[in-house]
């Protein structure tokens, strides 16, 4: 009989053997894809067992983000609140109960809720979490002004548009505005979402969720001839003397593109002889489709991408929150295989031709012309401190590569210099300070109603502030006159620290 | 060595592993109590030396009564015992006291049952069709109206008072002495083919079917069927016996899936437990997702075992109740108790657990191979094997293994008549193991 004994306690330990090999499999193999499932009960809760850590501004006072502590049959449970309700929303995002998160919240979630440890807190958390107490996620401490993102805000009121702002040397990111906003304390109400959802800037019809500096893509119109400015000259076709004549139009496959149709343009239609760089101090659109129709479209592109358009520019912010910039096509971003013959050079020198760019993009371009050549790296997050304070991580500024030698760089400034001293921008002028800017204003689908923009820095000499500003849909609002005056006092708040 | 020497020997060695097991109880209540300790008092750790004192009584008794069985089962039973009362703290203290007074009934019956049979369980060879009526009985006892009640959509309780008991957990032991000495007594006739020695088999078969008909209950019915199976080939040697019962089986399931709605829900839960598209929801007659509805169980279950990872969240860390309170996962300290255990000791702990349950199989089966006689060998494995099916078809269904039914796991789950009889199978072994080492 021991034969079939022997075989019967081997079929059992093989039963319990299959035990342990499924155990394996849930706890191991598939636990992540488990931990991620929406409808996942257990990890929705213990999420609120986590002191998920503070989201800070640069002054590591004024608290983004924040926990409400609430206590239920013997567990202390951490829900969400928004002390700074709605400065910086888009950008702070949110977390909520049902799990779902935007923003900051949600990219950098492992570090907010602990889950990145390196050795000495691994153990301080296993023994917090053994011991009952209470595990805290490490804080984050943005590169946010929450004073001057405060006033962005205010500036464009209920107006749809965004203000950006960053250190042109180090790509620290001091504001990111994004019009309209929206209080995030709201999401997690009854009802509170139907709400957000129903806010409507000025320009109605678009969403206050929408990050705009980052996500939001307008036609650049004129402050793209920074782009065109910088291939002209960097690829040594022109100087900023260079003679052009302007008739108030230029001749592109045998019809006339008119200044007329340029609202940035002010001063007479036609110029008559001018440089390079008087074209750029006042916008004028038949010299830089005549500097397009010299250098190809190609080339442009090719600097716009040195630039960093036809890619996502990085950020702490998740990536599908943010746009790459450049030509688009049915909606996707499009690269042309043959530019000489799908381009038209002259309208894309002045940022027409289904060219669109977002905040972030151009204020990288007025950056990189700042500092002198090199694209900085845009950061958001200055460090990340531990619940005791110690340092977990420290942003080192970095950049992306050059995009143009340092010597168009200081002769594109000089260009920008005179457009706030005596060209287009000039409602951008702050007493001792010398500003170099360039203002765009792009036409929409409707007669008179523009994207009005403004891109800038200071002081020239020796920048230390880099600010774009964009508006949708403004009536007869051109960027020198609405967008110019928002930028200078941004200006004015950053450059007093 | 004497035989005197190695009697010593053993009980002493049972009553190291016993302290052995004592410390590691006092740690986890210690850990549920540091982890707790905003919520419970620093009385619960009495229950580590109230469970000892209880452990070391046992341990008298088996000195008294069967001084030459084996040392492993008694502080394996209390390990497992001490798990379960652990988690079971942890899970709802008020619920601790009554599986402590259980514990203490199981340890008392146990103590009974090695006082009772110390001259020769053998004699029991003789009740052997009073066991086989007994078994029947107590599996139909919950279809009696009046006492009868069904938890869970399946009909395994009967309650008098304020009492409950699952009347099926002491019939599986009735079942297997029984079995084991019909089997004993007929097996070469058996073997040869006899007919009309087929019969009383073929009733069992047919009860154990009926019973799962009646109840609605596929897990208890797989274990019934599965011990007898077990005791049969051993008894027989005869695979294609076995392979003609499993036949049976089949096709009795296949019937009890075409008409039992209950049944079919398992299955379906089993193979399908996600949906991405909504489904109709027997429990709310609305459409919901099978996870929001049918399946909430098991998936919940699930994410509760991928939670812990491989070194859980520690004893009394683990997620188990809503923001609001609510359990996240309902039955979790009786069918579900594995899912908790694996969340709050992780891999490591669980494989452990199971680990546990793998040495107590081989010391039963072992204690089945030195024992002298045929009755005494097929009561061992059929113990035995009845101890290692219940845990698979328990963790394995918790596990989408097999398909779910809320059966108990030995020793650690909450429930008193699960507890009693798995005393009861350890008692059986120790007293089979010390007549064979005698």
């Amino acid at each position: 009989m021991n034969t079939q004994l022997n075989r019967l306690a081997l079929l059992a330990v093989l039963l319990l053997a299959v035990l342990v090999g499924a155990t394996t499999y849930w706890q191991a193999w598939d636990a992540g894809t488990l931990a991620a499932k929406q409808d996942n009960a257990v990890e929705l809760v213990s999420q609120f067992e986590v002191a998920r850590g503070l989201i800070l501004g640069a002054n590591g006072k004024t608290v983004f983000a924040a926990n409400r502590k609430v206590r239920r049959s013997g567990q202390t449970f951490y829900f969400r609140r928004y002390p700074a309700h709605g400065l910086a929303a888009q950008t702070i995002g949110y977390s909520t109960s049902a799990r779902s998160q935007t923003g900051l919240e949600e990219s950098l979630d492992d570090y907010l809720t602990g889950a990145t440890t390196n050795l000495s807190n691994a153990i301080q958390r296993t023994l917090d979490r053994l011991g009952g107490g209470t595990v805290y996620g490490d804080n984050v401490v943005l590169t946010i002004d929450a004073g001057a993102q405060q006033l962005a805000q205010r500036l464009l009121g209920d107006r749809c548009g965004a203000v950006v702002a960053m250190n042109p040397r180090t790509g620290a990111v001091y504001v990111l505005a994004s019009s309209p906003t929206y209080d995030p304390n709201l999401i997690d109400q009854p009802g509170g979402y139907a709400k957000v959802l129903k806010i409507r800037g000025s320009c109605g019809g678009s969403s206050a969720l929408l990050n705009r500096t980052t996500d939001g893509l307008f036609t650049p119109g004129s402050t793209f001839k920074m782009v065109t400015a910088a291939a002209a000259l960097d690829s040594g076709a022109f100087t900023p003397t260079s003679g052009f004549n302007d008739p108030g139009y230029c001749m592109e496959y045998g019809k006339k593109v008119s200044n007329a149709g340029n609202p940035d343009q002010r001063g007479p239609e036609a110029y008559g002889h001018v440089t390079l760089a008087q074209g750029f101090q006042h916008s004028i659109n038949s010299v830089f489709c005549n500097v397009g129709k010299a250098i190809g479209g190609k080339t442009i592109l090719d600097y716009a991408k040195k630039f960093g358009f036809y890619s996502t520019p990085p950020l702490e912010t998740p990536a599908n929150q943010r746009v790459p910039s450049g030509l688009y096509r049915n909606n996707k971003l499009w690269f042309p295989k043959d530019p000489a013959t799908q381009v038209d050079p002259g309208r894309l020198a002045f940022g027409q031709f289904s060219m669109v760019a977002s905040p972030l993009q151009m204020l990288l371009v007025a950056s990189t012309i700042a500092n002198g050549g090199l694209v900085p790296r845009p950061h958001i997050v200055d460090r990340i401190v531990g619940h005791d304070g110690s340092v977990v991580s420290r942003t080192r500024p970095s950049n992306l590569g050059r995009a143009i030698k340092p010597e168009t760089a200081s002769e594109l400034t000089q260009m920008m210099i005179s457009v706030v001293q005596a060209g287009t921008g000039t409602a951008a002028q702050i007493p001792g300070i010398q500003v170099a800017g360039k203002t765009g204003t792009a036409e929409t689908a409707v007669n008179n109603v523009y994207t009005a923009w403004f891109v800038c820095f200071a002081p020239a000499d020796n920048p230390t502030v880099a600010v774009a500003v964009v508006l949708e849909k403004q009536l007869n609002g051109f960027g020198g006159a609405v967008s110019a005056p928002i930028a200078k006092q941004i200006l004015e708040k950053l450059l007093h620290h | 060595m004497g035989a005197g020497a190695l009697s010593l020997s053993y009980r002493n060695r049972e009553l190291a592993y016993l302290i052995v097991v004592g410390i590691i109880t006092a740690v986890g209540f210690a850990s549920v109590y540091i982890a707790r300790k905003s919520q419970i008092s620093a009385a619960s750790l009495t229950y580590a030396v109230f469970f000892f004192a209880l452990y070391i009584a046992a341990h008298v008794v088996a000195r008294i009564t069967v001084p030459n069985a084996d040392p492993y089962l008694l502080p394996i039973a209390g390990l497992l015992t001490a798990i379960g009362l652990t988690e079971i703290y942890r899970l709802g203290p008020s619920n601790a006291f009554k599986q402590g007074l259980w514990v203490v009934i199981g340890v008392v019956v146990f103590s009974l049952a090695l006082l009772a049979l110390r001259g020769d369980y053998r004699q029991l060879e003789n009740y052997k069709y009073l066991f086989g009526l007994g078994a029947i009985g107590l599996l139909f006892m919950p279809l009696l109206p009046g006492i009868g009640q069904t938890v869970n959509g399946a009909r395994l309780w009967i309650h008098f008072g304020g009492l409950q008991f699952q009347p099926g957990e002491l019939g599986k032991i009735a079942l297997i002495v029984f079995l084991a000495a019909y089997l004993r007594e007929k097996r070469e006739v058996l073997a040869q083919g006899r007919v009309k020695d087929w019969g009383p088999l073929l009733v069992i078969w047919g009860g154990a079917m009926l019973v799962l008909f009646a109840t609605d209950d596929l897990g208890s019915a797989l274990l019934y069927y599965g011990i007898f199976l077990a005791i049969l080939y051993a008894a027989t040697a005869r695979i294609k016996f076995v392979a003609a019962f499993i036949g049976l089986f089949l096709v009795g399931s296949v019937a009890v899936y075409q008409g039992t709605p209950h049944v079919r829900e398992r299955v379906v839960n089993w193979i399908h437990p996600w949906t991405t598209h909504k489904v109709f929801c027997p429990l709310t007659g609305t459409m919901t997702l099978r996870q929001d509805c049918s399946s909430y169980q098991e998936v919940q279950s699930l994410y509760s075992i991928a939670h812990g990872g491989y070194g859980g969240t520690g004893l009394g860390s683990g997620t188990f109740t809503t923001a609001q309170g609510h359990p996240l996962i309902p039955y979790l300290s009786t069918d579900f108790i594995y899912s908790a255990l694996a969340q709050e000791l992780g891999l490591i702990g669980a494989a452990a657990l199971l680990l546990v349950y793998m040495v107590f199989v081989l010391r039963g089966f072992r204690v089945s191979i030195v024992a002298g006689d045929g009755f005494s060998k097929l009561l061992a494995a059929g113990l035995t094997f009845g101890f290692a099916l219940q845990t698979f078809v328990i963790v394995g269904g918790i596990l989408r293994v097999i398909p779910l039914t809320g059966i108990t796991l030995p020793f650690v789950s909450y429930g008193g008549s699960s507890v009693i009889s798995n005393f009861l199978v350890v008692a059986g072994l120790m007293l089979v193991s010390h007549r064979a080492n005698s």
